[in-house]
């Protein structure tokens, strides 16, 4: 038959069934006129319907129209039995929306490729040192390695700035990056309107162009066709702007983020740009050449740098270039966790289905005498089966069409909670391959939860499940329900560890003392007026005295100091040094490193740190006193185990080798975050005054500075009393860039709160699914057992025997799944251990707390069915059947 | 239902020759003509000769048309098809050869 006929059939079906009523009837009809009773001719047929379903199935083999069918019947099955299907529809609906939102988010973040031309030929580009793995570089290797380099198309070279733009209104503070020529066409993105850097605007002293956002030409610029060659002001200074940057370029990579201003680096007033020891934060992007691999990439630039070292030995010597796959370097740090994230709903997914699949199969075994009937009436076994699938199909497609809502609108709103942490997050959405991957965990939902009842009814005989009074056949769906549970106590279980694990991670890292007190500390930057921009080094000592001043008398606060270097989490500056007496190591990679804070005397009082030794900076370091230095304990034993550091002596190589006195020892600070500081290689720290650095340092500063406040009270008012400041003191100066160094410090563990959050949740979820598991399989058993708790009563059993028989079985089943769920738990996570912080992924006291609490809820589930059991009337009880 | 195999085999071949001889019978026809043939010794039930009729309808051995009977009700008719006759000598050198083998055994016997 053809397909065509039988879709036909399957349409005309109730036609089919007229014809072949009409078939029957006129043959009863010759079988009474050839003189049989017409009772007997009836009986005769045989069950007319029996024949029926036999014929039918043949005449429109009919697979499509069973289909229709099958649905039709399951839609009023479904829908005579709201409780049920409700819950079941509800219970997936969550386990595929959490998965579908969860998959989009991976898909997103982990599978589409990055939105450029040939993605695959992008890499990011470092430079890698003995300190650094993927440091930063300088801006004369970058020239050497583009002009040397034989299997690159392109490379590009970018660093973040700050831009105060005055001359429209109000003075306002812009996001910036400083980019080689060429740099967004490497990536494949050309303005929307004029051009780009070219190698004329990059060669020093050409006249200053810019490139502006497309937001801020709309913004700012009235989206204007005539804005190219009109002027911008940025820092005191004229830029031609060249290009608009279209809005959909949304890039973070390495130190380029997409900004409101572009500038060509060697419009960056940087005394030490040309330097190639130098590291200024740049680094680089770069296109392979089409059919190049990283690896011939990487060999490649291994000769380069080889030159480059022999060349210029004093900076270049052990200096080589790292790179990176681009899409490998914005979401490489985010793949386990995410990973682990889907890992984690993929369990919830499973629990849930196992949950629905034994009340299918409570529920179907209720059913048994309906399909006992069936088949005795001629429905084929498979016909039953494929009834039973069709129902959990059904309710399969329902669950993941609701699912799908909260994935769609719920998502959105999500990622505006996330912290942004999360790499590429404006890429996450709905597109067809979360679709397809919804509509196919839907599928596979219903089938892998309807597949069991199916399975048992098929097992069925249907003798025996008719006289069994529709029963079935309890002992197999018995031991099917508990493996069910087992399955689900073991998933919770493995959940709940993942969540505790990163519980006690948390309150591990909450625990960490930073080495200063975060509480009540604010930073901002404030932008001095373009003026300044050629104010001398006296001038410009005393304006930041003075901004100083203004600041302290704002009430609430309590300390002032402006930060210059490096910021605890939030800033890394460091600088070389050699100890005095000893003679000047020959390069730059002999010489000593630590992290440098340049601060003011209030600074220890602002950040809280405890001195350990000695004095702090004071007032009296100024710039007409000899050069002192604090080292904090990590750089007093590392230089000077076993030594009295106060009075001894080392040589900046910053302040052209001048020598330091160190006068006093300081508390470490964490640098690099509460977790990872104690493991990294750098962690000497020295605080040196803002008064005493250098002049071509301190020139640096007539743009803007850094402060840290720290304040009483509420911060609000505070805030507001430091804007008003800063506005009295002209309206060319602003204050931008505010955050509390709480916020820092909490960020710096956003991700991990933000995994522990999820988690927890998906484990509280997976709890309440093995709770209600366990629940309905203990009330099931219990209402299979009446009959045999009745007897047991009136033989004499008490009622809290009763009691005890129903809370060992679900202890028994929960002991189980928890066995199997530690097994899985040691396995699985290992794969954790990442978003771990001194907490062992099998720490046992976790497991124990896991554990106790699975089996606290197990009993608890039991406590209905349990008392249900012991009301158990006896007499009632046998006499039911 | 599987039981009904041994037999189907044989209920086809009866089916096909009576429609061979006899074109154009309606079911309840059939059902006689086999019973009347067969001396009353083979009787076939409706519940497995129409479902016997859509199969063979199906596999293109016979075709059906709707008639008027004289009753005023319709009757539905079968006739051989050309697939079916082919169906019909195949089906009939196999019996034969599976009785004379049949024989065979019980002779020996």
């Amino acid at each position: 038959m053809s397909l065509w006929s039988r879709v036909a059939n399957a349409v005309r079906g109730e036609r089919l069934n007229r014809e072949i009523d009409e078939e029957f009837e006129s043959h009863v009809e010759d079988a009474i006129a050839a003189g049989r009773d017409p009772e007997e001719a009836r009986r005769a047929f045989g069950s007319a319907s029996r024949a029926r379903e036999a014929s039918h199935a043949v005449r429109a083999s009919a697979r499509i129209e069973d289909l229709v069918q099958d649905a039709r019947f399951g839609v009023r099955i479904l829908i005579k039995n709201p409780g049920f299907t409700a819950v079941v529809v509800l219970t997936l609906a969550l386990g595929i929306g959490i998965n579908t939102a969860i998959f989009s988010v991976v898909n997103g973040v982990l599978l589409n490729p990055l939105p450029f031309p040939h993605p695959e030929q992008l890499v990011a580009l470092h430079e890698s040192k003995p300190n650094f793995a993927n440091g930063s570089i300088s801006y004369p290797n970058f020239l050497d390695w583009r002009k040397d380099n034989h299997t690159f198309a392109a490379m590009g070279l970018a660093r973040g700035y700050g831009f105060s733009m005055t001359g429209r209104g109000d003075a306002v503070q812009l996001s910036a990056e400083f980019l080689s020529d060429g740099y967004f066409a490497v990536l494949g993105v050309r303005p929307v309107l004029g051009r780009e850097f070219t190698s004329a605007d990059e060669t020093p002293g050409a006249s200053p162009v810019a490139m502006i956002s497309e937001a801020l030409w709309r913004n700012r610029f009235g989206g204007a066709q005539d804005v190219l060659g009109q002027t911008i002001t940025l820092d005191g200074k004229n830029f031609t702007i060249v290009g608009i940057i279209p809005a959909s370029l949304q890039l973070q990579v390495s130190n380029f983020q997409d900004s409101d201003v572009y500038a060509p680096i060697s419009q960056w007033s940087n005394p030490n740009l040309m330097r190639r020891g130098a590291g200024l934060a740049f680094h680089g992007i770069g296109r392979l050449k089409p059919g190049v691999t990283i690896k011939q990439a990487r060999a490649d630039m291994k000769r380069v740098t080889g030159n480059l070292a022999a060349a210029f030995p004093d900076d270049d010597r052990g200096i080589g270039a790292s790179m990176i796959p681009m899409k490998e370097q914005i979401v490489g740090g985010a793949r386990d966790f995410l990973l682990i994230l889907f890992g984690a709903v993929g369990f919830v997914l499973l629990i849930a289905c196992a949950n629905v699949a034994s009340l299918t199969l409570a529920r179907a075994s209720g059913r048994g005498r309906e399909f006992a009937i069936r088949a005795a009436l001629g429905a084929s076994r498979g016909r039953v089966i494929r009834q039973l699938l069709t129902e959990s199909l059904l309710l399969g497609i329902a669950a993941g069409a609701i699912g799908l809502l909260p994935a769609a609108f719920g998502l959105k709103a999500a990622l505006h909670a996330l912290p942004a942490a999360l790499p590429r997050a404006n890429e996450i959405g709905l597109d067809f391959r979360v679709l397809a991957f919804a509509s196919l965990i839907s599928i596979a939902t219903g089938i892998l939860f309807g597949l069991a009842p199916a399975w048992r009814v098929a097992k069925e005989n249907p003798q025996t499940a008719l006289k069994e009074g529709g029963r079935g056949s309890s002992g197999g769906n018995q031991r099917t329900l508990s493996a069910f549970v087992i399955v689900e106590v073991a998933v919770a279980l493995v959940l709940l560890t993942g969540a505790g694990l990163m519980v006690r991670s948390l309150v591990h890292l909450w625990d960490v003392d930073p080495g200063f007190n975060a509480h009540n500390v604010e930073m901002f930057s404030i932008s001095m007026p373009p003026a300044m921009a050629s104010a001398t080094v006296q001038a410009t000592r005393a304006k930041h005295l003075e901004v100083n001043e203004a600041l302290a008398e704002v009430p609430g606060v309590t300390a002032v100091s402006q930060t210059w270097g490096a910021v605890p989490l939030a800033g890394e500056d460091d600088q070389w040094f050699w100890i005095d007496g000893q003679p000047k190591p020959r390069t730059n990679n002999d010489m000593n490193w630590a992290i440098d804070y340049i601060v003011d005397p209030d600074y220890l009082r602002a950040m809280q740190i405890p001195l350990k030794q000695g004095r702090f900076l004071s007032r009296l370091d100024n710039e007409h006193a000899p050069l002192v230095v604090v080292v904090d304990e990590v750089f007093a034993n590392k230089y000077f185990p076993g030594q009295d550091p106060i009075g001894k002596r080392i040589d900046l190589d910053n302040f052209g080798g001048k020598a330091a006195e160190i006068v006093g020892v300081v508390g470490h600070v964490k640098q690099w975050g509460l977790d990872s500081d104690d493991t990294q290689q750098l962690r000497a720290q020295y605080y040196l005054a803002c008064v005493q650095v250098p002049d071509d340092f301190l020139l640096g500063m007539r743009s803007g500075s850094n402060f840290l406040v720290r304040y009483q009270g509420n911060l609000a008012p505070v805030l507001g009393g430091l804007r008003s400041t800063v506005r009295r003191m002209s309206n060319e100066e602003q204050l931008f860039g505010e955050q509390t160094i709480e916020d820092i410090v909490a960020g710096s563990i956003a991700s991990r709160r933000f995994a522990m959050m999820l988690l927890g949740g998906f484990a509280a979820l997976s709890l309440l699914l093995a709770c209600v598991g366990i629940y309905g399989m203990m009330a099931y058993l219990v209402s299979q057992r009446t009959q045999e708790v009745g007897i047991r009563m009136a033989l004499g059993a008490k009622r809290s025997d009763v009691l005890l028989l129903v809370f060992k079985g679900g202890a028994r089943l929960a002991a189980t799944g928890m066995a199997a769920g530690l097994a899985s738990a040691i396995g699985l996570t290992r794969l954790m251990q990442q978003l771990l912080f001194e907490v062992s992924p099998t720490d046992p006291g976790v497991m124990a707390v896991v554990c106790v609490l699975l089996m606290l809820v197990a009993l608890a589930a039991c406590f209905v069915p349990a008392r249900r059991a012991a009301s158990i009337e006896p007499m009632r009880a046998l006499r039911t059947e | 239902m599987a039981k009904t195999d041994a037999l189907q085999g044989s209920l086809d071949l009866l089916v096909l020759k009576l429609l061979s001889r006899r074109p154009r019978l309606h079911g309840y026809a059939i059902m006689s003509a086999i019973a009347a043939s067969s001396g009353e010794v083979l009787r076939v039930e409706e519940g497995s000769l129409y479902p016997a009729l859509y199969r063979m309808e199906e596999a293109g051995w016979i075709r059906a048309e709707w008639v008027k009977k004289e009753t005023g009700r319709r009757a539905r008719v079968y006739e051989l098809t050309a697939s079916g006759k082919k169906q019909l000598g195949a089906e009939e050198s196999r019996w034969q050869a599976v009785s004379l083998a049949i024989n065979r055994v019980l002779k020996e016997a």
